[in-house]
């Protein structure tokens, strides 16, 4: 026994060394250089003004309570329209079709995001092939403005993000037991009714773990709203961004980066309690 | 037990050989489109030295070689006006050895100022290698009387303008208003007030924007798409579109084109400082030099060069430029230290502004 237990060890020890080396130290390192402040005279003394610029300076706070609310707007579109999805993936179509469904929905995966933002700017600028079409059947005069908007960055982050959303709510469904909507249904319930009384509490953990993956994943992306979004679309992210390379001022990047954690963090903590779920359960 | 530690070491020191580097290497951290594919091959030929390429721009540049306190790379290219104030606070270059260098091919007024700009306590930083200009570049037949940095925030332009929002733009936007920000350079409060003057203005006329472009390639796109007509631009990056477009051209604002001068400059553990010498010797030959200014468009910094390049390459610049034009660039002055903090707070309230 106990020579298994040393051989495990041993086996792990690259892996450690690999989290502690490239995760755990430089954080460590960050979360050091955010005390870290260079006063009027120059020198670099401790102190939380870091932290405290991103209260005091509205424009840090306001970046960072856009972001959240668009994050949170996205998590919720990503629901709504990946369900259906979701559902009839594993309730309606026929097994042996699903899983190369699925593969379908893997593949833009597989491109990479900025190619597919890319292609999302070939669909949606002015001259594109959206327009173009809509221009040419003579439904529209002029082009619609849609590239460079909130619109265009909140599609790109949604489209990126939506598998995320369907692959858990799916495993949450294939367990759902066909016979428990049948029964419902036997007794009178009206689809509504087996929707909301059956089906949403049973996808529940699903759902709330596809919304914490989306929410993060959105909340801490660059590469969308800095391409796809428009002129004013500044992202949280994005001044983290400018203070590590504009402004080479690493430490309040630092600490901004820290306050992205612990604010996205606070926010899904709140969201599980709001919705009385537990994070073992959804984690399951 | 021991067959197992005999393994893991095995495959340690299998690893640790297969990581030593067998053949010399150059690992150059540059722009893209200054190290054409051609001349890397030819150099590597010429000299037996593998050439590695990584891609980047001023801040990121800056920003790495901090991180790793001037190594990783064995050679880099900031523009010269970034490489002063940088040096003074974290030292990741080392001073030029111009005896090394074969100074004979090289334009002796733009070494001499760049050995200035990039001075630090008497050492020089960085070598020139090529020049070229921000201005702007218009759809001429669409927009055919833009001529000025303050037509980046004319109503007539609405919808259809489109900048970078980086320092350049601030500084550009105050000559466009008539002043001169590099006169400033010793006074940070007039300074400040001065950018706070060009951040009003540019909030004010955000309207009329379509979209801030970020890079040489959204430059280019979002002028050929249409999506704009009025934008700021890189000379070489206008002329290039002009080949495929006649009507879209670069060309110098009135109020003044912004120069720049692009160096070498070698990093403070730099691993093949001998290797670095002969990258800037070969860049800087005139053939290779010209073929550099012929596919891409930017100014050399080589002495011989002239008479290797284009036609075409002199049509761009006398179309461009007048005389008058190019006695009114305005040459950036190395940038104090503590400046880039003021602009960055301008610049993300600008993009933050509704």
């Amino acid at each position: 026994m106990k020579k298994i237990n040393s051989t495990l060890y041993l086996l792990l020890l690259p892996v450690l060394a690999w989290l502690i080396i490239s995760i755990v130290v430089p954080h460590l390192d960050l979360l050091f250089k955010s005390f870290r402040f260079e006063n009027d005279d120059g020198l670099m003394v401790f102190s939380l003004n870091n932290y405290l610029a991103f209260f005091e300076d509205e424009i840090y706070w306001l970046t960072f309570v856009k972001t959240a609310l668009y994050s949170i707007g996205i998590t919720f579109l990503a629901f709504v329209v990946t369900f259906p999805v979701a559902f009839y993936l594993t309730k309606v179509v026929a097994k042996k079709y699903s899983s190369f469904m699925v593969l379908l929905l893997l593949i833009p995966i597989w491109i990479g995001e900025l190619v597919t933002i890319y292609g999302w700017m070939i669909l949606l600028s002015d001259s594109g092939v959206i327009n173009q079409f809509l221009l040419s059947i003579g439904i529209i005069d002029s082009p619609i403005e849609m590239l460079y908007t909130n619109f265009s960055m909140t599609i790109g982050l949604l489209y990126m993000s939506m598998l995320f959303m369907i692959i858990p709510m799916m495993s949450a469904l294939e367990s759902l037991d066909d016979s428990l909507i049948e029964a419902a249904s036997d007794l009178g319930a009206s689809k509504w009714t087996i929707f909301r009384q059956i089906i949403i509490p049973y996808t529940i953990p699903g759902i709330a773990s596809g919304s914490i993956i989306v929410f993060m994943l959105v909340i801490g992306d660059y590469v969308a709203p800095n391409i796809l979004g428009g002129k004013s679309s500044l992202w949280f992210t994005e001044q983290i961004y400018n203070e590590f390379l504009s402004t080479f001022n690493w430490n309040e990047g630092a600490a901004f980066g820290f306050l992205l954690l612990l604010l996205s963090s606070g926010i899904v903590w709140l969201a599980l309690k709001l919705t009385g779920q537990k994070l073992d359960r959804v984690g399951s | 037990m021991k067959k197992l530690l005999v393994s893991v070491s095995a495959t340690v020191l299998l690893l640790s050989s297969s990581l030593a580097i067998s053949q010399e290497t150059l690992r150059v951290l540059t722009w893209k489109g200054y190290a054409p594919a051609k001349l890397v091959k030819d150099f590597e030929k010429e000299t037996g030295i593998k050439v590695k390429l990584t891609y980047s721009n001023n801040e990121e540049m800056i920003a790495k070689l901090r991180a790793t306190r001037g190594a990783g790379f064995d050679i880099a290219q900031p523009s010269q006006d970034r490489i002063a104030f940088v040096q003074r606070k974290y030292p990741i270059y080392q001073a030029i050895d111009f005896s090394k260098l074969n100074t004979d091919q090289l334009i002796t007024s733009m070494v001499d100022a760049v050995k200035k700009n990039s001075g630090v306590d008497g050492k020089a930083y960085g070598v020139p290698f090529c020049y070229g200009t921000t201005g702007m570049i218009v759809n001429k037949k669409l927009a055919p009387d833009a001529n000025d940095w303050s037509d980046l925030w004319n109503k007539k332009y609405a919808g259809k303008i489109s900048y970078r929002l980086k320092r350049p733009t601030l500084i550009a936007t105050a000559f466009g208003m008539g002043k001169d920000p590099f006169a400033l350079y010793n006074d940070k409060k007039a300074y400040k007030a001065l950018m706070k003057e060009v951040e009003t203005k540019l909030i004010e006329s955000k309207k009329y924007v379509k979209n801030y472009w970020t890079s040489g390639d959204t430059q280019i796109e979002i002028i050929k798409s249409g999506d704009a007509n009025v934008i700021s631009g890189w000379d070489g990056k206008g002329w290039s579109i002009h080949k495929d477009n006649p009507d879209i051209d670069f060309i110098a604002p009135k109020s003044g084109a912004l120069g720049w001068i692009d160096t070498f400059a070698i990093p403070a553990k730099s691993k093949n400082v001998d290797g670095a010498y002969k990258w800037m010797n070969f860049m800087l030959k005139p053939e290779n030099a010209a073929y550099f200014t012929n596919k891409e468009g930017y100014g050399t910094a080589s002495k011989g060069a002239d008479k290797f390049l284009s036609k075409e390459i002199k049509d761009n610049f006398s179309r461009s430029f007048s005389k008058e034009d190019i006695d009114n660039i305005k040459w950036h002055p190395p940038v104090p230290d503590g400046f880039e903090k003021i602009e960055a707070k301008v610049l993300d309230r600008i993009k933050a502004a509704k």
